[in-house]
């Protein structure tokens, strides 16, 4: 009795969920005058499109030097802004932690900046920067910065808090400095989750430089931006793929790295 | 002098609950005493308070002629260097190697930089090794701390506090996550410290049939009030029972029928 009531229950629960999901959908797609069904029927049209346009052929080839150039340029500008951003997040997440933390008011302003850096998107900051400093790399490499600085404090912060509490006791009760406490005790314990984290924002900065260098005009993106509005489409499926390899490349080292300091 | 005195000790996390109430007693060099009584009554705190991990609120803590709550921050650090301590969870950074862990010991001795960079004297490394030599586990030195069984990892606890030539080790809990066996042996170690290096010992302890059979003292807890302070000797079931609010009296009858 008590499990066929229960079950009715579920069963009216899960009804009225979907007729709640039904009905805003509908309200949605109204409101924004976007027709699903539309949308569906140009499906096979997008991809015909895609398979007719994008692909690779024997001439665009002679393009590719120049296109790995610009994706070295992309990829070590990524890992630049990240490397450097990891130095001042470091500092940041060492203040934000409760665990090493030295005063609230700096743990606030840790936050602070954190919060500030993370919540406006990286593509945002790269317009803002654009306007003092122009179409350059250092636009893109500024605003990758900004934006890895606010992930990576944050997630340091997180990873400090974590570590276990018990082994910056023991030292504090030898009588060893702050710093020592913190070189010694807590960088130890936390330097595999913070590598992961770098790696991840390298991976992260490489794909988010693309649509930066669109912006600013540089690295891999502006050849992309370049051959795009140039109509010439084999050159851009050329582009997406290097990307793509690369992106593939760098996440499975990282992720045999990974492996390797767990 | 006594080497470590304590004098009307009050110590309150929140205006509410005073964990520690008007505790005075004295402990002298190479004595070894171990505090009982229940989760809650004060232990941790008073330990702690010793090596002002915790603050003082109320009272002094006289350590070696020093005034333990009055000491400024390097001066602190001074005195810490002869305070050694010691873990229920041992407290080791597990993924750092056993001697690594052990020369953590030393670094009160040394200045920011030279502990950042691992400068240690060759006299403190072979110290390091002779204290793990005698504790057993000189050849488990280049291994990972998290590789180690509990009792291991105590025992490098161990070298970690005796590494810094403490006047005192603190123990809080030192066998409360240990097998009996295991338990023993580090409670053999802590003996042997005090007496042939004359070092004293407070241990905070749980089980009082080791408290009664190891310690030259006992001093008794309850709510944050010493109610028994003596040799181990001394220590009657009516101590007992008010140290931890039982009726030993009627369990054993119930035992018994």
């Amino acid at each position: 009795m008590n499990e066929k009531a229960m079950r009715s229950q579920r069963k009216w629960q899960t009804i009225i969920w979907v007729a709640i999901i039904i009905v805003f959908t509908y309200l949605a797609s109204d409101i924004t005058n976007f027709n699903i069904v539309h949308g569906i029927a140009t499906l096979p049209n997008a991809i015909t499109w895609i398979f007719s346009n994008l692909y690779v052929t024997p001439e665009t080839f002679e393009r590719l030097p120049k296109i790995l150039e610009k994706l070295a340029e992309t990829i070590l500008m990524s890992i630049a802004a990240t490397t450097t951003a990891t130095v001042f997040s470091l500092f940041l997440g060492l203040m934000g932690s409760k665990t090493t933390g030295t005063s609230s008011i700096l743990g606030v302003f840790a936050r602070f900046v954190a919060s500030v850096a993370r919540n406006i998107p990286v593509v945002a900051w790269a317009l803002i920067l654009l306007l003092s400093f122009g179409q350059n790399s250092m636009t893109g490499y500024l605003a990758l910065f900004v934006g890895s600085l606010g992930f990576l404090t944050r997630a340091f912060i997180e990873t400090i808090d974590e570590a276990s509490h018990s082994a910056v006791e023991a030292l504090r009760a030898t009588g060893s400095t702050y710093f020592q406490i913190v070189f010694k005790a807590v960088i130890p314990q936390c330097l595999p989750q913070l590598i992961s984290w770098i790696l991840f924002m390298i991976e992260t900065n490489i794909r988010s430089a693309t649509l930066v260098g669109i912006l600013t005009g540089t690295g891999i993106g502006y050849s992309f931006d370049l051959y795009y509005k140039t109509l010439n489409y084999n050159a851009v499926a050329l582009v997406t793929f290097t990307i793509v390899i690369s992106v593939i490349i760098i996440e499975l080292m990282s992720n045999r790295i990974r492996k390797v300091i767990l | 002098m006594a080497l470590v005195q304590v004098k009307n000790l009050g110590k309150s996390y929140n205006p509410q609950t005073r964990v520690l109430k008007n505790v005075s007693f004295e402990v002298e060099a190479g004595e070894f005493v171990s505090i009982i009584g229940l989760s809650g009554a004060g232990k941790s705190t008073l330990l702690r308070c010793i090596n002002r991990m915790v603050e003082i609120d109320e009272g002094n803590i006289i350590f070696d002629g020093l005034d333990v709550g009055s000491l400024n921050k390097r001066e602190l650090r001074k005195m810490r260097t002869n305070i050694g301590m010691i873990f229920q969870h041992y407290n080791l950074v597990p993924r750092l190697s056993v001697i690594e862990n052990v020369l953590h010991g030393r670094l009160g001795y040394k200045t920011t930089l030279q502990g950042v960079f691992n400068r240690f004297t060759e006299f403190e490394k072979e110290h390091a090794f002779f204290l793990l030599e005698k504790l057993g586990i000189a050849d488990h030195a280049y291994k990972r701390c998290d590789q180690l069984s509990g009792g291991q990892q105590q025992r490098v606890g161990i070298a970690r506090s005796l590494i810094q030539e403490p006047k005192v080790v603190l123990c809080d809990e030192p066998i409360a996550s240990l097998d009996p066996n295991s338990s023993e042996v580090i409670m053999d170690y802590l003996k042997s410290i005090t007496k042939e290096l004359n070092i004293a010992c407070i241990v905070n302890l749980h089980q009082v049939e080791i408290a009664c059979s190891y310690s030259d003292r006992i001093i008794g807890l309850s709510k944050g009030n010493v109610v028994f302070d003596g040799p181990s000797f001394m220590l009657t079931a009516d101590n007992t029972d008010e140290i931890y609010g039982t009726k030993t009296v009627e369990t054993r009858k119930l035992v018994t029928v």
